[in-house]
C-alpha cells in the first residue's frame, strides 16, 4: 500500500500494538484509553512481548483484548486483578505491566486488593477506569458516584463517593495521577510517565460511561469533564535517549521528575505552588477540587523512595519463572543434611 | 534435696504381669506454659529408645492458660493409630476431675501435689509429684520457673516407665539445638524429679519400657513440615497464604526450609513468601504467578478454601496450574478449629461453579507429605490445573515417624509450555487445542519472545485460540475437553493403595490418615477370625484399580471422618453400576478414629447393623 507505516526503535509499526476491535460502545471513554496505550506502547517502543495486561471485570476491564494484541493478558475476577497482578510480577518482576480496572471494580469489591497493591507497591500501571457506574451490569451506582447524584436508571446516590486518588495517596502510592479521558496528550504523558516509575503508578482515569453516565451535570460525563477541568501541570516526558529539551524552561515554574529508567517528567506548573511531593498538600487540594467542582487533574503526587515489592523480594536478574530446574531442587546431599536433624 | 517420704502412697496393691511398649499416655496441661517442650522430650526418649512411638496434640482452640492434651501412644507393634490413654499426667487443675474419670480401671495417674485433688477411685495406681517442692533449690527465677515445671513430669515419667536420664539429655539436646544453657536448666529438673521418684514413689504399676531397634534410621516430623519440605524439592517458588489453623505451621516450615535450602549463585533467593491480605488474595497472587510460569501454592483450611472458589474455577477454566494445600479441620463454617476432619472432600472436588472438577490428593503419612509436595507441582504443570492436596490437622500438627524421604529421581515435570523457537515452528499457536488427544493443551508464559505466542486468559467463553466466543458449539466442545483432560488426569495420579487378606468378603475403602485406626482393627480382627480386604484411595480422580476393587467386592465400606458419607457419594456417582453395594459410616467429634471404633463399624456392619 502506499500508506507505509513508521517503524518505532524495535521495528514495530503502530498497528503492531492494536488488538481487537472494540466491542465496547462507540464513544465510551474507555476505549480512548485503550488507543492511547497502543499509542504509548509504540511511542515509547516497548515490546509487546515484554508487557502484561491485566483486568478485573467490568467494561473498563474488558478493554486489555483490544490493545496490545501481542502482548499476554488476563481478565481475570472481578476486583482481584491485584493479587493476580501481583503473583503475575513475583514470578516474572522483568515484565512491564498495565491493569485496567474499574471505578466499581477497584473501589467497592476490590478496595481491599487495591489497597494492597499500593502497600506492596507492586511495579505496575494500575487504570482505574473511572465513570460513576457500573457499565456491564448496565448502570448502577458504583463507590465513585457523586454525593446526590440522580440518574435514571439506579435513582438517587445518598452517600458520599470514595475517592480513589485519595485512597492511593493514603495508602502510600508513590505515584498518584487524575486524568481525564478527553484530555488525550495528559493521559498519554502520564501513561509514559507511570511506565517508568519503578514501582505502582496510580492512574485515576475520568472516563464517561456514555450510556448511563454522561448527563452535563453529572461530575463523570464529557461536558463536565471539558467544562471543570483543572489541571496542575502541563506534562511532557522525555525519554532516556532524548535530550532533554524543555520549551520556556523558567526555573520555579518548571519541575524536572527524573524516573527510574533514566527518562524525566517535566511538570510547567499550571498551579504555580504545587509542589506533588507534599502529601497532604495533595490531599487538600483534591478536596478543595471535589468542594469547588473542579476535576483536578496531573500529577498529584510523586516519591519514588520506596522500593518496589520486587526490589524488596531481592530477585535476581532471572525471573523465579525462567530459573533453571537445578536451581529450583536442591541436590540429594541437601535432603540427606536437613532430614538427619529429624532422625 | 533431702530424702523425701511418698506424698501419698499408691493406691493399688500387687503388681500385675509387666506391660511393655504397649500403652497411651496422657498429659494434661494448661496452654502456654512450656508443656509441648516437655511433650516432645517423652516422645523423643521413646523415639530415641527405639520404641515405635506417636504423639497427638489434643488442643482447644485458644491462646493461653486454657487446658491442653498431648496424646503418647508407645505400641511395640508400631500402631500409631489414636488409642485412649492408660496412663495419665494430670498437671492442669480445671480437668482433672474429668481427667481421671477417663481412665480404665488399672490405670495410672501421676498428678501434681499442688492442686488441691484427693485421689478419688480405687482402681489407679497414683504417684503425686510435689511440683513446687521439686522447683524449689532450681535456679531459674520467674516466668522461666513455670515453663520448666512440666519438666517434673518427665522425669518423674521416666523412673516409672524405666527410661534412662542420658535419652532424655539427649532428647532435649535434639530439642534445644546448640543451647546450651537450656538444655541444663530443663535437665536438671529431669534428673531431680527422677531422683526425687526412684527415692521416694513405689512403683506398683505395671507399665514400663524397653529399648527396642524399630526406629533405626526413621525420622520424626510433622505432616505440614514434610509437605512444605516437598514442596521445596519440587522447586515452589510463589508461595502466598493468609494464616489459618492447622495450615499456619506449613508455611512455617516453608519459610524456615526456603532460605536454607534455596538460593542461586549470587545468593538471592530463588522464591518469595508473601502473606496476603485474605485467602482470596493468596489464590489470586498463586493463579497469577502459576499463569506466569512459576510454581505456586497456597495452604489453608476450610474457611480460606471457601473464599478461594472464584478464583479456583477461573484457573480450572483458564487452565492455569496452581497448588492448595488444604490442611483440613472441623467444619461447616469455623467449625471446631483444633479438631480434625475429612470434610472438605466434596467441596473441594467441585470446588467453583458450573461443572468443574478438580485433582485431589490424600497424602497419609510424612513420605507421603513429602512426596505429594513435589508431585503436586508436576501434576498441576503437567495438567494446567489446580491441584489441592487434601491432609488434615491431625496429620499436619503431629510428629509421626516416618521413613528418611527418598530424593524425588524424576526430573520437574514442566508439561505442555511451549518455547518461543517452538511457537515459530508452528504454523499457528492455538492455545486450547487439543492437538494430542488428551484433553490438555499447550501454554506459552508471559515473557515468551514469539510475538506470535501470546494469549488472553479469562473466564469467559473461549474458542481454541483463546478468543472470545459464546458459541454454544465451542462451549461444549471446550467442556468436553475439559472433561477429557480429566480423565487423562487419572493415568497421573498416585493409585490406590491395597491390601488384601485371604479369605476376606468384606472391602473397606479408606484414605488419609483413617488408615492406622483401619490397618489396627483389620489386625484385631484377623485375631477374632474376620479378614477384611482394605483400599486406600490416594487422589481423585481415581484409577482403573479402584473401579477393580469395588467390582471385586460384593460388600463394601467406606470408612471417612465426616457426617455425609462424602468419598462414598462420589465413589457411587462414578461407580454407578456398584453404587447400591458401597456402604458409608463416618466419624465426626474431631478426634482421629481409633482402632476399637472401627473394629464395632466393621463387626455391626457384618452383623447388619451401625452405631
Ligand atoms: C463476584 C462478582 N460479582 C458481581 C459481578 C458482576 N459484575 C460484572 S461487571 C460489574 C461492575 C463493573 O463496574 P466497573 O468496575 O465500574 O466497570 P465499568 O463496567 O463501569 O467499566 C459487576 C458488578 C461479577 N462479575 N463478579
Ligand atoms: S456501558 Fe458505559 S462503560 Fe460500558 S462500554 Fe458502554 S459506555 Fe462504556
Amino acid at each position: 500500500m502506499d500508506r507505509v507505516q513508521k517503524l518505532n526503535l524495535v521495528g514495530l509499526s503502530k498497528a503492531d500494538y492494536a488488538a481487537a476491535p472494540s466491542t465496547l460502545c462507540k464513544g465510551c471513554g474507555h476505549n480512548s484509553i485503550a488507543n492511547q496505550i497502543i499509542q504509548v506502547c509504540y511511542e515509547l517502543s516497548l515490546r509487546p512481548q515484554d508487557v502484561i495486561k491485566l483486568s478485573g471485570i467490568g467494561c473498563s476491564s474488558k478493554s486489555p483484548a483490544y490493545f496490545l494484541g501481542q502482548s499476554h493478558g488476563f481478565n481475570s475476577l472481578h476486583g482481584r486483578m491485584p493479587s493476580l497482578g501481583t503473583g503475575a510480577l513475583q514470578a516474572n518482576h522483568t515484565l512491564r505491566a498495565i491493569g485496567v480496572s474499574g471505578d466499581g471494580d477497584t473501589g467497592s469489591i476490590g478496595l481491599g486488593q487495591f489497597k494492597h497493591l499500593v502497600r506492596r507497591n507492586v511495579r505496575m500501571v494500575y487504570v482505574v477506569e473511572n465513570n460513576g457506574v457500573y457499565g456491564l451490569t448496565k448502570g448502577q451506582f458504583s463507590a465513585t458516584a457523586e454525593y446526590g447524584q440522580d440518574l435514571k436508571y439506579a435513582g438517587h446516590n445518598d452517600f458520599p463517593p470514595i475517592d480513589v486518588a485519595v485512597e492511593a495517596i493514603v495508602a502510600g502510592a508513590g505515584f498518584v495521577a487524575r486524568s481525564f479521558a478527553g484530555d488525550a496528550k495528559q493521559v498519554r504523558e502520564l501513561l509514559k510517565a507511570a511506565l517508568s516509575f519503578r514501582g505502582l503508578a496510580v492512574l485515576d482515569i475520568i472516563s464517561p460511561c456514555v450510556a448511563f453516565n454522561d448527563e452535563d451535570d453529572s461530575r463523570k460525563s464529557y461536558a463536565w469533564g471539558r467544562a471543570n477541568e483543572r489541571a496542575l501541570q502541563e506534562l511532557g516526558y522525555v525519554a532516556p535517549q532524548d535530550e532533554i529539551v524543555v520549551e520556556d524552561y523558567d526555573p520555579g515554574t518548571t519541575a524536572v521528575v527524573e524516573l527510574h529508567d533514566g527518562s524525566r517528567l517535566t511538570l510547567r506548573k499550571l498551579e504555580a505552588d504545587y509542589e506533588p511531593n507534599d502529601r497532604l498538600r495533595a490531599l487538600e487540594r483534591l478536596r478543595r477540587g471535589e468542594e469547588q467542582g473542579e476535576l483536578v487533574t496531573g500529577l498529584l503526587y510523586y516519591d519514588d523512595s520506596r522500593p518496589s515489592l520486587a526490589e524488596v523480594s531481592g530477585f535476581g536478574a532471572t525471573p523465579l519463572s525462567e530459573l533453571p530446574d537445578d536451581l529450583l531442587r536442591p541436590g540429594r546431599d541437601a535432603l540427606e543434611g536437613l532430614l538427619a536433624a529429624y532422625a | 534435696m533431702g530424702v523425701q517420704e511418698p506424698l501419698s502412697s499408691p493406691c493399688v496393691g500387687a503388681a500385675p504381669t509387666a506391660i511393655v511398649n504397649d500403652f497411651s499416655i496422657a498429659v494434661a496441661t494448661a496452654n502456654g506454659t512450656g508443656s509441648q517442650t516437655a511433650n516432645l522430650a517423652l516422645l523423643r526418649s521413646f523415639f530415641k529408645m527405639g520404641i515405635p512411638v506417636h504423639g497427638k496434640n489434643i488442643f482447644p482452640s485458644n491462646i493461653q492458660g486454657l487446658p491442653t492434651w498431648y496424646h503418647i501412644r508407645v505400641s511395640r507393634h508400631g500402631y500409631v493409630a489414636r488409642r485412649s490413654p492408660e496412663l495419665l499426667v494430670a498437671f492442669n487443675p480445671t480437668t482433672i476431675h474429668e481427667d481421671v474419670a477417663g481412665l480404665p480401671p488399672g490405670g495410672v495417674c501421676v498428678y501434681n501435689a499442688d492442686i488441691r485433688y484427693t485421689p478419688d477411685r480405687a482402681d489407679l495406681t497414683y504417684y503425686p509429684v510435689p511440683v513446687k517442692e521439686l522447683l524449689q533449690d532450681v535456679d531459674v527465677k520467674g516466668k522461666v520457673k513455670d515453663y520448666v515445671a512440666n519438666m517434673t513430669y518427665v522425669g518423674v515419667v521416666a523412673h516409672l516407665l524405666g527410661v534412662p536420664l542420658d535419652v532424655v539429655r539427649r532428647s532435649l539436646e535434639h530439642h534445644f539445638g546448640g543451647r546450651a544453657h537450656l538444655v541444663a536448666s530443663n535437665f536438671d529438673v529431669v534428673s531431680r524429679s527422677h531422683d526425687w521418684a526412684r527415692e521416694c514413689l513405689q512403683k506398683v504399676d505395671p507399665y514400663r519400657v524397653e529399648p527396642m531397634d524399630a526406629t533405626e534410621g526413621l525420622i520424626l516430623m510433622t505432616g505440614n513440615e514434610a509437605g512444605a519440605l516437598g514442596a521445596v524439592f519440587g522447586g515452589v517458588s510463589v508461595a502466598a497464604w493468609y494464616p489459618i489453623t492447622p495450615s499456619t505451621s506449613f508455611i512455617d516450615a516453608l519459610r524456615d526450609f526456603l532460605p536454607q535450602l534455596r538460593k542461586d549463585p549470587e545468593g538471592r533467593p530463588t522464591y518469595t513468601v508473601i502473606q496476603a491480605e485474605d485467602e482470596l488474595a493468596a489464590i489470586g497472587m498463586v493463579v497469577g504467578a502459576g499463569w506466569a510460569g512459576a510454581r505456586a501454592l497456597t495452604a489453608t483450611s476450610g474457611p480460606g478454601l471457601s473464599l478461594m472458589a472464584e478464583f479456583l474455577g477461573l484457573a480450572y477454566f483458564a487452565e492455569v496450574p496452581a497448588v492448595v494445600w488444604d490442611i483440613q479441620r472441623v467444619g461447616p463454617s469455623t467449625g471446631l478449629p483444633t479438631r480434625t476432619s475429612q470434610g472438605d472432600v466434596a467441596f473441594a472436588y467441585g470446588i467453583g461453579h458450573g461443572d468443574t472438577r478438580h485433582v485431589l490428593l490424600f497424602p497419609s503419612s510424612i513420605e507421603e507429605c513429602f512426596e505429594f509436595g513435589y508431585k503436586a507441582h508436576d501434576l498441576a504443570d503437567t495438567l494446567q490445573t489446580p491441584v489441592l492436596v487434601l491432609s488434615d490437622l491431625d496429620l499436619g500438627m503431629n510428629n509421626w515417624m516416618g521413613e528418611p524421604f527418598a530424593y524425588p529421581e524424576e526430573p520437574l515435570k514442566r508439561g505442555k509450555v511451549l518455547s518461543a523457537e517452538e511457537v515459530e515452528r508452528l504454523e499457528t499457536f492455538r492455545r486450547y487445542a487439543d492437538v494430542d488427544g488428551d484433553g490438555i493443551p499447550y501454554r506459552t508464559l508471559p515473557g515468551n519472545q514469539s510475538p506470535r505466542s501470546a494469549w488472553f486468559g479469562r473466564g469467559t467463553g473461549h474458542d481454541e485460540n483463546a478468543r472470545y466466543s459464546e458459541d454454544g458449539a465451542v462451549w461444549w466442545r471446550n467442556m468436553e475437553r475439559l472433561a477429557r483432560k480429566h480423565e487423562t488426569a487419572r493415568q497421573h495420579v498416585p493409585t490406590a493403595v491395597i491390601q488384601e487378606s485371604p479369605g476376606a468378603r468384606l472391602g473397606v475403602i479408606c484414605y488419609g490418615t483413617t488408615r492406622y485406626a483401619i490397618e489396627e482393627a483389620r489386625d484385631a480382627l484377623a485375631l477374632q477370625g474376620v479378614a477384611i480386604d482394605v483400599m486406600r484411595l490416594r487422589a481423585l480422580p481415581f484409577g482403573a484399580e479402584v473401579e477393580g476393587f469395588v467390582a471385586q467386592h460384593e460388600d463394601l465400606l467406606v470408612i471417612e471422618m465426616n457426617r455425609d458419607n462424602q468419598l462414598r457419594d462420589i465413589l457411587r456417582a462414578e461407580l454407578p453400576q456398584h453404587a447400591a453395594k458401597l456402604h458409608g459410616v463416618g466419624y465426626i467429634d474431631g478426634m482421629p478414629l481409633t482402632a476399637a471404633w472401627v473394629e464395632r463399624q466393621v463387626l455391626g456392619h457384618l452383623n447388619g447393623r451401625v452405631d
